[in-house]
């Protein structure tokens, strides 16, 4: 019981992370229909900017650790934030209406580009973040076995959750959300509405690049260590949990970033953690021949 | 007036570039300015503000000159573009060029300027032909993505690995093997995930590419895990080794023919192998475009429930394609692995898959001979970029970019009609005698 309560813990805290990114995804895919392959590198990015950032405030004197935490958020979801735009702005937006593929590859290069942009810029070798929050509140033991939650994962719980909330409210009551779920429903007509679509869907990315950059800050505390690869993995699992979810629906990305998250950590708990990202694949499989559109997804009515 | 138009986009211009520089200025500020080194008691910054300037003032420039550019072009030009002309004429003349092409890459090897590094690179190309020519049927004709094929190259090359290793199989025995294992796997994969639509499908193929890579990786006792299997067998030429010294009792290239050995022998050997196994393919996939399966193909890409309402039966249609295009990989595995003499799951990562596809997808898709170039120009950019090579695989990532705004259906995308009023070497109505338009009526 103990040790199944310390794989939902660690579940939990991987899941909000992965959720954290496919929003990012389930986004950009519900407005424009196109996989962002570079979200992944983004989160990359998003994690390099928090250890730049964290090491800089040490630097600087600043070790306060709630001021310097919310710098460092502040930080990295700005930066970020710029990189995603850039990203639509250079990679994506010339081929906006152009055949359904390009813009698939277009996004793989700029994934090779990203990554290679930041093994140049930053050296190919792990960069180890001192801790920063340590500690944790023990829940109960037995002796042999103790349960725990770490100060960390506490924050990224509560983060992910009040984010969450603050993003819900920003797409159901504010004319920025409601113009995004205008794009989504019909990008022409929204256009012709008055809705400036450029703008919306470089917000879209904005927005989905600040979360994924609150992941990757999430993902260097928790674990301590960044390189540039991190975003590949940390991608195709996002993009996993977002289809799970449904993609296009964003409380259907949060879900599905949860589920994979305690798949992965209850597999590894329980059979191999080898395994675990075939076990992840495996379910995403399972899942998608009983329901095609995913958990909260829209069924798709093809007009002929 | 081209002048007046030039003054007014000065300012335009310049006011875009300054923002495109502050953007970069942000964008460059922590990646490249602010450099992570380990330090005394973890980590230290360097600070490089310069490098960061000099990137910003490299994208002034740079946006600047695009901006002037841009507005002089800005006038629509009248008919197609160069690269569209050049494109339709590849189209049109792909016959002839095709033979030009197989011409040229027999007698590459005899070439003054050939060497055995150019006959190296030569068959990687030639390998990188072969997958994109398997991998255009699964997403040139048929319209499926698939972001997993390098597993079907894996099983190829795992295939002909522990056949040519523990059962002592040589290369001319395991080669259908692997293709037909490869294309078991294709259907395997086909059976659940093709009711999907085509990112959902993209991203099943993608799991299913890691799924295979992560079991070769964990899989130890029969895959040797991330040490891999070396000690292929090598390909024989009708049964005669390429050996300096062969087995006794065994005849090898050199002796037979009374040459003196060389190991170019080898190279040269391998790269015929991989041409003809090309050419299979590229044979292969032309004739079956005009099969009724490959018409059948065609047509499900272009409209699924028209094809269901024409009595097509869209599942085999589309498990046909994927095995036979899981079957090309497999062959192009085997080779792989008699090549290297040594496989691991460090060649089959999705980055391998990537490239595949943007070979198809770069090329043009649906064409034979843009795959050609494509393959050509991914395999030899990171090639010429060997003496920067730090930034090789950048310049890649960045000429991938650059190619698909460029060309977003690809470098020799040419849409040709598929039906012609008046067919091509038929009479034209203005061709045709009064006379026998009296006649007729």
């Amino acid at each position: 019981m103990l040790y199944f309560l310390q794989q939902l813990i660690n579940g939990l805290t991987l899941g909000a992370m992965y959720g954290l990114i496919a929003i990012g995804y389930s986004m950009v895919y519900g407005i424009i229909g196109m996989i962002n392959f570079a979200h992944g590198d983004i989160y990359m990015i998003g994690a390099f900017v928090t250890v730049i950032a964290f090491t800089t405030l040490g630097i600087v004197g600043i070790t306060w650790m709630p001021l310097a935490l919310m710098v460092v958020l502040l930080c990295a979801m700005l930066f970020t934030a710029a990189y995603g735009w850039t990203v639509e702005r250079i990679a994506y937006r010339p081929l906006r209406g152009s055949f359904r593929l390009a813009p698939l590859i277009s996004a793989i290069g700029m994934s090779i580009f990203l990554q290679n942009y930041v093994q140049v810029a930053q050296g190919a070798n792990v960069k180890p973040l001192a801790p920063i929050i340590t500690g944790g509140i023990q829940l109960g033991s037995d002796g042999s076995f103790s349960v725990g939650i770490s100060y960390v994962q506490i924050m990224v719980i509560v983060l992910t959750t009040v984010l969450m909330a603050a993003f819900s409210f920003l797409i159901a009551k504010t004319p920025l959300g409601r113009a995004q779920r205008a794009c989504e429903q019909d990008l022409k007509m929204a256009g012709l509405c008055g809705v400036n679509v450029d703008r919306t869907i470089s917000t879209t990315f904005v927005l989905g690049a600040a979360l994924a950059a609150v992941a990757g800050l999430m993902a260097s505390l928790y674990y301590g260590v960044v390189d540039f690869f991190i975003g590949f993995l940390a991608g195709v699992k996002a993009f996993t949990a977002a289809v799970l979810g449904g993609i296009g629906s964003i409380p259907g990305a949060m879900l599905g970033g949860l589920l994979l998250g305690l798949i992965e950590s209850f597999w590894s708990g329980y059979f191999s953690i080898e395994y675990k990202d075939v076990a992840a694949f495996g379910i995403l499989v399972v899942v998608l021949i009983f329901l095609p559109t995913g958990l909260l997804g829209k069924p798709e009515i093809e007009k002929v | 007036m081209p002048s007046a138009v030039s003054k007014q986009a000065l300012p335009a211009a310049l006011k875009d570039a300054a923002i495109a520089a502050i953007v970069a200025f942000i964008l460059f500020l922590p990646i490249i300015g602010m450099q992570l080194q380990p330090g005394s008691g973890g980590l230290d910054v360097n600070f490089r503000l310069p490098l960061v300037l000099i990137g910003a003032a490299i994208v002034f420039v740079g946006r600047l000159l695009l901006g002037l550019l841009g507005s002089r072009r800005r006038a629509p030009r009248a008919g197609p573009s160069i690269m569209e002309r050049v494109a339709a004429g590849v189209a049109a003349n792909g016959r002839w060029l095709g033979l030009v092409g197989i011409l040229f890459a027999l007698t590459m090897p005899f070439m003054p300027f050939s060497n055995r590094y150019v006959v190296d690179v030569g068959t990687t190309v030639l390998i990188y032909v072969m997958l994109g020519w398997g991998l255009n049927i699964v997403v040139g004709l048929a319209g499926l993505l698939d972001l997993g094929y390098v597993a079907f190259y894996a099983v190829g090359a795992y295939s002909f690995a522990l056949l040519g290793t523990t059962a002592g199989m040589g290369f001319w025995y395991c080669l259908p093997l692997a293709g037909l294992l490869a294309a078991m796997f294709g259907l395997l994969l086909g059976f659940p995930v093709l009711r999907l639509r085509g990112d959902y499908l993209a991203i099943v193929t993608l799991g299913f590419g890691e799924i295979i890579r992560i079991v070769l990786l964990n899989w130890t006792n029969v895959t040797n895990g991330p040490n891999g299997i070396s000690g292929i067998p090598r390909p024989s030429f009708f049964g005669l080794d390429f050996a300096r010294s062969p087995e006794p009792g065994t005849t090898a290239f050199h002796q037979y023919f009374g040459i003196p050995y060389s190991g170019e022998q080898r190279v040269i050997y391998l790269y015929f192998l991989i041409l003809l196994l090309a050419l299979i393919t590229n044979f292969f996939v032309i004739r079956i475009r005009r099969l009724p399966i490959g018409r059948a193909w065609e047509a499900l890409r272009e409209d699924e429930i028209a094809c269901k309402a024409l009595g097509i039966n869209p599942t085999n249609t589309k498990l046909t394609a994927f095995a036979l295009g899981a079957m090309f990989g497999g062959f192009a595995g085997a080779f792989f692995a008699t090549r290297q003499g040594f496989v691991s799951p460090e060649s089959f990562t999705f980055i391998e898959s990537a490239i595949i596809l943007a070979i198809v997808v770069l090329g043009g898709m649906g064409s034979q001979i843009g795959v050609v170039l494509a393959a050509i120009i991914i395999v030899l950019l990171p090639e010429l970029g060997r003496d920067f090579a730090q930034y090789r695989m950048l310049i890649f990532g960045a000429a991938m970019v650059g190619i698909m705004i460029w060309r977003p259906r690809g470098l020799l995308a040419h849409r040709s009609p598929t039906v012609l009023l008046h067919p091509k070497g038929g009479p034209r109505p203005a061709d045709v005698p009064p006379s026998v338009k009296e006649a007729g009526a």
